[in-house]
């Protein structure tokens, strides 16, 4: 079996294993559930971190879509017209906004990649991002073992991607397969089908399927991973969202007038595509995914299992690496070396740690 | 803190205003629903001599009764029974850990009575930095078994604190968050609590101890906790017994000279308690325990086994580097130790063999010489016996000559006793 198809970390319950404790009953009320509301407060006055990539070809509406799902307009830059060559590397441009909305503040901070899969020869086009995805990791390792810790570590990892793929309306290319492959064992990942305009319903769910389809054959696992749901509401949500997914989204980011309301959508000739319709693109549905419902989740998921697989590759390996001051900065270069493919389990129950203590 | 955190999250990047509803509003409540399924924990202390109300306490601020007898005053030594419980309030499960000292204070000698509580309390730092630092870890599951709240009880003497209570909570104030509380407040009078208190106050201030403050800086609860921080030391009364007054069921304990009741503010401050620990700052509580106390307590540890931040050449030093070469250092100490083991139990084995070797030798002698006695003894009997066969012999000899002449001479002696018999007769 190819040794890429590997799916993330297998079965990982949230939910704390605690030793059998008889349970008390409480003859009035005690006030325990405040504890939620101070949880509200420290939340509130702490902020929020969401850290995002898009990935895809130029010209799929990266930055439109990132606009349209903030409502405002996060990418100054206008999209690059004839008179800008195409870049001829892989570049990452990261932009950090803080939003705020009835008094949660929110620090987004969006990671563009212009030039993906633009080139004629593509090979290791993931490698920078994968680069940059462990950099990040790396960064608040190092914060997170050294003596003197900062309260609040910055938390810059990036939570979710956003993988566009061009309307092609046949089925996955070899270029998205190799790198949802590689990506989603690493960071979470959403794909969208973009420029969703182009294709008409029939078109669009037959594309769909077709993806899922190819998803399955390939044992990529995107987000909402299965195998972290941990009861049957959850089950029950995500299996009718990935029934959904890749979602069929239209970015637009100009107001126009329909039957006497104001919405974001884009005029043509023949209509107009209003982008929060429901009928007309599933925007909605990602936004309310990433945004609405399960952001926090996407957070947790990426603290709980990636970060801990990345950070257990880390502390193995350094075993193995000669001990030196290089080893200390990731060099962007190297990101294969720890995407090598290996078994391990972030599990409850399976830990060998008689040798991992010191 | 909480300054810099909004500075921090607006430090270097740009605000930019929304044309519409995104929708992320909803944040609080989602990290809020994450934590209602994974359930939350609180661990309390209580210490304080036999006999002040701890567990009559606990049992009425969570309003129920928790399994326990009460101790004697006859142990030997100061020990830690700590007991989980699960309580449930609408969605919100708590799984609460309530820590009593045992025999604090029974002692004669109580100079060593506060080293058990500091032990417990450290193990329990002690096992979530192992935790943290293993490779494969599990932190999100973990039971977090570290004291969020010690609930100090101080004797209602109505003086001031004894040294006891004064050296114990020096030695805590740096570990966890420290509550003092006057305990079965009902022995005092209204008069001389104000007094109490506020010499109790002083002492703490003058000894340095530093006791928990009830954060305020947050503008929702900072008028709350500022005026309850005037309050300190809570003076409570615990009582699981209810009692008709009016015509409600009201906790109370009752006297002949009238009913005290718990919840009423004007007897006792457990009202306060309550809110202060439960209501308002048990989220305080424990970030101050995880942020601060074990903080502390994880540098210490960590530059006690030599890890460091920095070298001279500030050049950041890494945490790995450090664990290998103190591995390797270990690893080398063991080898070595395997080789002056080794190399004693060769010497040990020479020396054995040396005195065996000295054994066998003085047997061989031993049997040599005994051998050689015998010997002679056989030989010293072989004469003899050969003596003794000659005079046997020779007196055979001489048995022989004598029988023979006795014979002899008997023929001749019968011959002439006939000879005479004949003469006679003639």
């Amino acid at each position: 079996m190819d040794p890429l198809r590997r799916s993330p970390s297998p079965c990982l319950s949230l939910r704390p294993s605690s030793p059998s404790t008889p349970p008390c009953e409480m003859l009035g009320p005690v006030g325990i559930e405040a504890v939620l509301d101070q949880l509200k407060i420290k939340a509130m006055k702490m902020g929020f971190e969401f850290n995002i990539m898009v990935v895809g070809q130029s010209g799929l509406g990266k930055s439109t879509m990132v606009n349209t799902l903030f409502k405002s307009k996060v990418w100054k830059s206008d999209p690059p017209g004839l008179g800008v060559p195409t870049p001829q590397t892989l570049q990452l441009h990261s932009l950090t906004h803080v939003i705020e909305e009835k008094g949660v503040k929110l620090k987004l901070t969006v990671t563009d990649t212009p030039g993906f899969g633009d080139q004629i020869n593509n090979d290791n086009c993931w490698d920078p991002i994968l680069g940059y995805i462990n950099e990040q990791y790396e960064q608040y390792l190092q914060q997170e073992i050294l003596i003197t810790r900062q309260r609040h570590i910055p938390d810059t990892r990036v939570h979710c991607c956003v993988y566009f793929v061009p309307p092609t309306g046949h089925c996955l290319r070899p270029l998205d397969i190799e790198f949802l492959q590689r990506l989603c064992r690493t960071v979470n990942v959403v794909p969208v089908i973009a420029r969703a305009d182009s294709l008409t319903m029939e078109e669009r769910e037959a594309f769909r399927r077709r993806i899922q389809q190819n998803l399955r054959t390939h044992c990529i696992d995107v987000y909402p991973q299965m195998c972290f749901d941990e009861d049957i509401n959850d089950k029950i949500l995500n299996s009718k969202l990935r029934d959904r997914i890749p979602f069929a989204v239209v970015g637009a980011d100009q107001e126009h007038v329909v039957n006497g309301r104001c919405v974001l959508g884009r005029k043509t000739k023949w209509g107009i595509i209003e982008v929060e319709n429901m009928a007309h693109c599933e925007f909605p549905l990602l936004r309310d995914l990433l945004i609405r419902s399960h952001l926090q989740d996407l957070k947790d998921i990426t603290h709980n299992v990636h970060y801990e697989n990345y950070r257990i590759i880390r502390l193995n390996e350094s075993h193995l690496l000669p001990r030196g001051p290089g080893w200390v900065n990731l060099a962007p270069a190297s990101p294969g070396q720890l995407t090598t493919p290996r078994t391990f389990k972030v599990c409850r129950g399976a830990h060998d740690d008689s040798d991992d203590e010191f | 803190m909480t300054a810099t955190n909004l500075a921090t999250l607006g430090e270097g990047c740009r605000t930019v205003p929304l044309a519409g509803h995104v929708g992320f509003d909803s944040l609080p409540d989602q990290l809020v629903n994450k934590s209602v399924s994974q359930g939350f924990c609180f661990n309390i202390l209580c210490v304080g001599e036999t006999g002040l109300g701890k567990s009559t306490l606990m049992d009425t601020l969570f309003n129920t009764k928790f399994e326990g007898e009460p101790a004697t005053h006859t142990q030997p030594g100061v020990q830690l029974q700590s007991n989980t419980y699960d309580l449930q309030e609408s969605n919100v499960r708590l799984k609460l850990t309530i820590v009593s000292t045992v025999g604090f204070g029974d002692q004669i000698n109580k100079e060593d009575s506060y080293k058990p509580i500091v032990e417990f309390i450290d193990a329990q730092f002690e096992a979530y930095l192992q935790e943290e630092l293993k490779i494969r870890r599990v932190l999100h599951t973990y039971h977090d078994s570290r004291i969020h709240v010690c609930l100090y009880f101080i004797a209602p003497t109505g003086h001031s604190l004894k040294s006891l209570d004064l050296v114990t909570m020096k030695k805590l104030d740096s570990k966890v968050n420290i509550i003092p509380i006057i305990a079965k407040a009902d022995a005092i009078s209204k008069s001389e609590l104000t007094k109490f208190k506020i010499k109790i106050t002083s002492e703490l201030v003058s000894n340095g101890v530093q006791i928990y403050q009830f954060p305020t800086d947050d503008e929702s609860v900072a008028e709350i906790n500022g005026t309850m921080n005037a309050h300190l030391p809570f003076a409570v009364i615990g009582s699981t017994e209810e009692l008709k007054i009016g015509n409600k069921m009201m906790r109370a304990r009752q006297y002949p000279w009238g009913t005290v009741q718990v919840e009423n503010e004007a007897h006792c401050d457990f009202v306060k308690l309550r809110e202060m620990l439960i209501r308002v700052n048990m989220e305080d509580l424990r970030e101050q325990t995880h942020t601060r106390h074990y903080e502390l307590y994880r540098r210490c540890k960590l530059e006690e086994m030599g890890f460091k931040d920095t070298d001279p050449d500030s050049k950041p030093f890494s945490l790995q580097e450090t664990y290998e070469a103190k591995r390797n250092e270990f690893l080398g100490e063991l080898q070595k130790k395997e080789e002056e083991m080794r190399q004693m139990f060769v010497q040990r084995v020479k020396e054995k063999e040396a005195e065996l070797k000295e054994a066998e030798k003085e047997l061989h002698e031993k049997f040599d010489r005994l051998k050689k006695l015998h010997q002679d003894e056989k030989k010293k009997l072989e004469d003899k016996k050969k003596s003794l066969d000659d005079e046997v012999n020779a007196f055979k000899q001489r048995k022989t000559a004598a029988e023979l002449l006795q014979s002899q001479g008997s023929q001749a002696g019968g011959s002439q006793t006939l000879k005479r018999d004949k003469e006679k007769k003639k």
